[in-house]
C-alpha cells in the first residue's frame, strides 16, 4: 500500500523529535544524578563524615608531606581564610601542584579530614593565563 | 616604541571602522567605495602585522620597558620561546586574535574581489566589526593594551613558565586561535548572504576553504594539546573533558557538520537554514572559546586569572546570537527549499544523520562543560560533571559517527538502488564480519563491548573507503585509459575534494581506533620500588635500575634508569625524571627555593605500534628536603656570623664580613657565596644517588595509542590534499561570475555522477535519470551565460557556446 509521502514525512519528523527528547530527558537526569557538588574547604570543615564533593582550594604552602603511600597537605578557601582542611591523596600528582596552588580534588570527609579519590587531583596551571599577582 | 605601537594600534582600529563603514556606504552597487573599503582592510592587515613585529621585536630584544615582555620573558628564556611567549599572555593573544582576522579577511576579500559584490560589502562589514571589537578591546578596556609600559623598565623578566617550555605548547594557542578566527570568514559571508536574499551556494563556494582551513587548524591545536598533555602533564592522559578542551572541540565538532552539509546544499540545494544555523553556531562557539579561557566562570585545570575581557566577549557573543537569530527568521521565507530528499537511503540522508549526531555530540558537551552554573541556576549549588559523564554519552555517539561515517561514501546521492547497494556493501560488510570473529576469537575485545562495536565499525569504514579508492582507480582507467597508480593518482588529483575528505574520514576512523583502544584496554600501575627491585606490569617486568641526578643553573633533576623486559625479548631502558625549577628572578639564594618552584615531569616513553610504555617517576626527597634545609640553615648562620658555626663558616662568614666593611667587594662576596650554594646543592642532589629510598613510579602501557597521533596526521594530509588549488584555478580559469562558478559546480556534479556510475554506486537506470537532469540544468546555465555575456561585452555573441558534453 502506498504511503502518502508527506505523511510518511511527519512520521519520521515526530519519531526524530521523540528519540531527541528522550535523549534530552535522560542527559539532564543523569547529569543532576551523576554531579559531585564543588564546595570549599571552609564548607567541608564541620561536614558529616561521609559527605562526598568536589573541592576547590588552595594548598597551603609548607605543608606538603608524604604520608604512607601518598601525600598529605592543609588547603584554605581560594580566597584565603584562616581554617585549613587537612587532606590525604593517593596517586598520580600533576606537575603544576605546590604549596600556593589551586587544586581540584573528588573525594569524601572521613574524621574530619578529606580523603581523595586517585586520580582525581587537578591542579590549575599557572601557565598562559598566568595573572600578576600569580606571576 | 611602545607610542608608536600604541599609535599603530589606534591606527588600526579606526581603520576596521572605516572599512566596515565604506563596504556599507558602497552596499548599492557604488564598487568604487568597496574597492576602497577593501584596501583598506589590507591596511588593517599592515598596520597590525606592524603591531606584532613591534611586539616580537621587544620579545627578541628583552626590552623589559614592554609590561608584556617583563610579565612572559625573561633573559634567559630561549630564543624560540621568547618569540613564542607573545600569546602567552592576554593581551598578546587578543593581538593575535586581531591580527590573524585581518589576514583572513584579506584573503577573503581578495579571492572575492571580482565576484559577489552585492554580497561583499555586507561580509566586509560583519568582519571589520569582529576586528573593531578586538582592537577596540585592546585599546579601550583595562589592562590589555600589548603596548603597556613599566614606568621603570626592570634588569630582568619574570619568565615564561617552564611547564609552557615544550614545543607543541607554542605552536598549540595560534593553532587553536587561527582556528576559532577563520571561521569569522564563513559568518561574515553567511550574514552578507542573509542579508542581500543572496541565499544559493554562492558563499559557500566563496568560503568553504576558510572553513575547511579553520577546521584543520583547530584539529591540529587540539591534537597538539592532548600531546602536550601526554608528554608533559605527568598523569598519562591526553584528554579529560576540560572545560577549555571543549571549548575548542565544540567549534570543531560544528564545523565538521557544517562542511558535510555545505555539500547538501551545493548539490541539492536542501539545507540552507541548517547551514546557516550551524555556521552561526560554529561561530559562537569559537567566541565561546576565547571566552572560557578569559573568564572565570568555570573551574579548569587552565587556571583563568585574567577575566578582564570575559564580559566584553560574552556581550559579543550575545549580539552575534541575537542579531544572527532575528536575520534567520525574517529570512525563513527565502530560505525554504522546494526539494526534498529523494531517500533515506542517499549520500545526503546520511549526511544528515551525521550532521545530527555531530549536534548531539555538542549539545551533550555543552551541557556537560555549562553543567556547573545549569545547576546553580537549578539547586543553588555549583556541582560539575567528570569524565565518566562524559564518556557515557560521547562514546556511542562516536561509535554511530564511526558507522556512518563508513556508510556515506558508500552511497551516491539522490538515490541507491537495492541492487547497487548491495554491490558496494558486500566487501566492507565481509570485512567488518571477518574483524569480529577474528577480533572475539583472538583477542580481549570481547570484554568492551563498546570498543569491540568501534573496532568493527572502524573496520567496516576503512575498507569501504579502500574501496572507493579501488574502484574510482579501475573506473578511471576505463574512461581513460593508463596504469592503474596513474589511474590513482589522477583520481584523488581531479577530484580532491571527495578523496582529500576519505583521507581525512581514514584519519579519523583510525584516530578513534587509537582512543577506543588506548582508553579500555589500559594498564595503569601505581609502583613503590627501592632501587634494585622489580614488578610485573601486563607481562613486562619493570626494574628500578638505579637513581640519577642531574644538576643545572635551572633546575634539579631527579630521576630513575628502568629496566623494562618483556618475554625475555631485549630489554628497554627509559629514564623518566621530575625537574624541580628555581623560581626566577629570585636572587636570595636558598637552596630550598629549588623546591617552591614549578616542577615538571619528564615522561619515559617507548612509542610503539603495539603499544605504547609510559612511565613517570616521583622521587622521595624526604631525606633530599631535610639536608637541603640544614644546608641552607648552616648558610644563614654563616652569613649572621653567630657564635658556634662550624669552622667551615670561616671563609664564609670572612667574605661577610669584609663585604660589610667595603661596600665594593659586596658584588664579589655574593657570586663567591653563590657558587658555594651552587656546590652545595649539587653535592646535596648527589647524594639522592646513594639514598636508596623507594620512588613511586606511574607505569602505563597504553595499545595502539600511537594511532592516534598517525590518525591525526592523516586527517590533516587529507584536508590539505582537499585545500590543494585545483588544477583549473592554478591554470587561472575563468570563474569571474556567479554564473560561471554554477557551471564549473555543475560540470563537477556531472562528472561525479559519471564516476558513480562507472564506480557501480549508481544503477543504470538512476544514471541516466539523474544525468539528464544534471544536463538540462547545465543548459539553463549554459544560456544564461550567453545571456550575460552579450551586454557584458559586444563582441560575446560570437563566442561559441560550449558543449555540454564537454566534462
Amino acid at each position: 500500500m502506498p504511503v502518502d509521502p508527506d505523511r510518511k514525512r511527519k512520521i519520521r519528523l515526530v519519531s526524530a523529535l521523540s528519540v531527541a527528547v528522550l535523549l534530552a530527558v535522560a542527559l539532564i537526569y543523569t547529569s543532576f544524578s551523576a554531579a559531585t557538588e564543588a564546595k570549599q574547604p571552609s564548607e567541608l570543615l564541620n561536614a558529616v563524615p561521609g559527605t562526598s564533593a568536589q573541592m576547590n582550594g588552595r594548598v597551603v604552602k609548607g605543608t606538603i608531606h608524604e604520608q604512607g603511600n601518598g601525600i598529605a597537605f592543609d588547603v584554605v578557601d581560594r580566597d584565603g581564610g584562616s581554617q585549613a582542611l587537612p587532606v590525604t591523596y593517593t596517586g598520580a600528582v600533576p606537575d603544576a601542584f605546590r604549596g600556593g596552588r589551586e587544586i581540584v580534588l573528588t573525594g569524601e570527609v572521613q574524621d574530619g579530614t578529606f580523603v581523595g579519590e586517585p586520580e582525581t587531583l587537578i591542579t590549575k596551571c599557572p601557565s598562559k593565563f598566568t595573572t600578576k599577582s600569580d606571576a | 616604541m611602545p607610542s608608536l605601537g600604541s599609535a599603530l594600534l589606534a591606527l588600526a582600529f579606526f581603520a576596521t571602522l572605516a572599512a566596515a563603514a565604506l563596504a556599507l556606504l558602497g552596499r548599492n552597487g557604488d564598487r568604487r567605495r568597496v574597492d576602497i573599503s577593501r584596501r583598506v582592510v589590507y591596511a588593517v592587515c599592515g598596520l597590525l602585522t606592524a603591531c606584532v613585529l613591534i611586539i616580537e621585536l621587544a620579545f627578541y630584544g628583552d626590552d623589559f620597558g614592554f609590561r608584556i615582555v617583563q610579565q612572559h620573558s625573561s633573559i634567559e628564556t630561549p630564543t624560540f620561546y621568547k618569540l613564542a611567549a607573545m600569546w602567552s599572555s592576554q593581551e598578546g593573544s587578543l593581538l593575535l586574535w586581531a591580527w590573524v582576522l585581518s589576514i583572513a579577511a584579506s584573503a577573503a576579500l581578495y579571492s572575492t574581489r571580482n565576484r559577489l559584490r552585492e554580497l561583499v560589502p555586507w561580509a566586509t562589514a560583519v568582519m571589520m566589526g569582529v576586528a573593531a571589537f578586538f582592537t577596540g578591546l585592546m585599546l579601550f578596556a583595562p589592562d590589555v593594551n600589548p603596548f603597556a609600559t613599566l614606568s621603570t623598565a626592570p634588569a630582568d623578566g619574570v619568565g615564561l613558565n617552564p611547564l609552557l617550555q615544550h614545543p607543541s605548547m607554542m605552536i598549540h594557542p595560534p593553532m587553536l586561535y587561527s582556528g576559532y578566527v577563520a571561521f569569522t570568514v564563513p559568518f561574515a559571508f553567511a550574514i552578507g548572504a542573509l542579508v542581500t536574499r543572496r541565499l544559493d551556494s554562492e558563499w559557500i563556494r566563496a568560503t568553504r576553504r576558510f572553513a575547511l582551513i579553520a577546521w584543520a587548524f583547530l584539529g591540529v591545536g587540539l591534537l597538539l594539546g592532548a600531546r602536550w598533555s601526554y608528554t608533559e602533564l605527568g598523569w598519562g592522559g591526553y584528554w579529560a573533558w576540560d572545560p577549555v578542551e571543549n571549548a575548542a572541540l565544540m567549534p570543531w565538532l560544528l564545523g565538521t557538520a557544517f562542511l558535510h552539509s555545505i555539500m547538501v546544499q551545493e548539490k541539492r540545494g536542501m539545507l540552507k537554514v541548517w547551514n546557516a544555523c550551524l555556521i552561526v553556531g560554529t561561530f559562537s562557539m569559537a567566541l565561546l572559546g576565547t571566552f572560557l579561557v578569559r573568564s572565570g566562570v568555570l573551574q579548569s585545570i587552565h587556571a583563568f586569572g585574567d577575566n578582564t575581557v570575559g564580559p566584553y566577549v560574552l556581550g559579543l557573543i550575545a549580539v552575534v546570537l541575537l542579531g544572527s537569530t532575528a536575520l534567520l527568521v525574517s529570512r525563513l521565507d527565502d530560505l525554504r527549499s522546494p526539494k526534498r530528499i529523494d531517500s533515506l537511503v542517499s549520500r545526503e540522508a546520511v549526511f544528515l544523520v551525521n550532521n545530527l549526531l555531530l549536534v548531539g555530540l555538542t549539545a551533550v558537551i555543552f551541557w556537560g562543560t555549562f553543567f556547573p552554573l545549569i545547576s546553580e541556576l537549578f539547586t543553588g549549588t555549583k556541582a560539575s560533571l567528570a569524565a565518566p559523564w562524559f564518556d557515557r554519552y560521547t562514546t556511542p555517539l562516536a561509535i554511530l559517527l564511526v558507522l556512518f561515517t563508513g556508510i556515506g561514501p558508500l552511497l551516491a546521492w539522490r538515490r541507491v538502488s537495492w541492487a547497487s547497494a548491495r554491490r558496494v556493501f558486500r566487501v566492507p560488510l565481509a570485512v567488518a564480519a571477518v574483524t569480529l570473529v577474528g577480533l572475539l576469537l583472538f583477542s580481549d575485545a570481547g570484554e568492551k563491548p563498546w570498543a569491540l562495536l568501534l573496532f568493527v565499525f572502524a573496520a567496516f569504514a576503512l575498507s569501504g573507503l579502500a574501496q572507493e579508492f579501488w574502484n574510482g582507480a579501475v573506473a578511471r582507467r576505463r574512461l581513460s585509459g593508463g596504469s592503474l597508480p596513474a589511474a590513482m593518482a589522477a583520481l584523488v588529483g581531479r577530484n580532491r575534494r571527495r578523496y582529500g575528505g576519505y583521507v581525512v574520514h581514514a584519519g579519523i576512523a583510525v584516530l578513534l581506533i587509537g582512543i577506543a583502544a588506548s582508553s579500555s584496554f589500559q594498564t595503569n600501575r601505581d609502583l613503590k620500588l627501592a632501587p634494585g627491585e622489580s614488578a610485573v606490569v601486563d607481562g613486562r617486568e619493570v626494574e628500578y635500575v638505579r637513581p640519577t641526578v642531574a644538576v643545572n643553573d635551572e633546575y634539579l633533576q631527579f630521576g630513575a634508569l628502568l629496566k623494562v623486559t618483556e618475554d625475555g625479548g631485549d630489554p628497554v631502558f627509559l629514564r623518566p625524571s621530575r625537574r624541580y625549577f628555581r623560581p626566577s628572578g629570585s636572587e636570595t639564594g636558598l637552596i630550598s627555593e629549588f623546591f617552591l618552584g614549578e616542577a615538571t615531569s619528564e615522561v619515559g616513553l617507548r612509542a610503539g605500534a603495539g603499544s605504547d610504555l609510559w612511565t613517570a617517576v616521583g622521587p622521595s626527597l624526604a631525606e633530599i628536603q631535610k639536608r637541603v634545609r640544614k644546608a641552607d640553615e648552616g648558610f644563614e648562620a654563616c652569613i649572621g656570623g653567630a657564635p658556634g658555626t662550624p669552622p667551615q663558616c670561616d671563609v664564609l662568614s670572612g667574605l661577610m664580613r669584609a663585604a660589610a666593611a667595603n661596600p665594593a667587594l659586596q658584588a664579589t662576596a655574593l657570586e663567591q657565596i653563590t657558587k658555594l650554594q651552587s656546590l652545595a646543592a649539587e653535592r646535596i642532589a648527589k647524594s639522592y644517588l646513594t639514598d636508596d629510598t623507594p620512588a613511586t613510579f606511574k607505569v602505563i602501557v597504553d595499545p595502539l595509542v600511537t594511532w592516534m597521533w598517525i590518525g591525526g596526521l592523516i586527517a590533516l594530509s587529507g584536508a590539505l590534499i582537499a585545500l590543494w588549488p585545483s588544477r583549473g584555478r592554478r591554470r587561472g580559469a575563468l570563474v569571474r561570475t556567479a554564473s560561471d562558478a554554477q557551471k564549473e559546480a555543475k560540470y563537477r556534479e556531472i562528472r561525479d555522477a559519471e564516476l558513480d556510475h562507472a564506480a557501480g554506486k549508481l544503477s543504470d537506470e538512476d544514471f541516466a535519470l539523474i544525468d539528464a537532469e544534471l544536463r538540462r540544468e547545465a543548459v539553463e546555465i549554459l544560456d544564461r551565460l550567453d545571456r550575460e555575456r552579450v551586454p557584458a561585452n559586444g563582441n560575446g555573441a560570437g563566442e561559441p557556446r560550449e558543449k555540454v558534453s564537454q566534462p
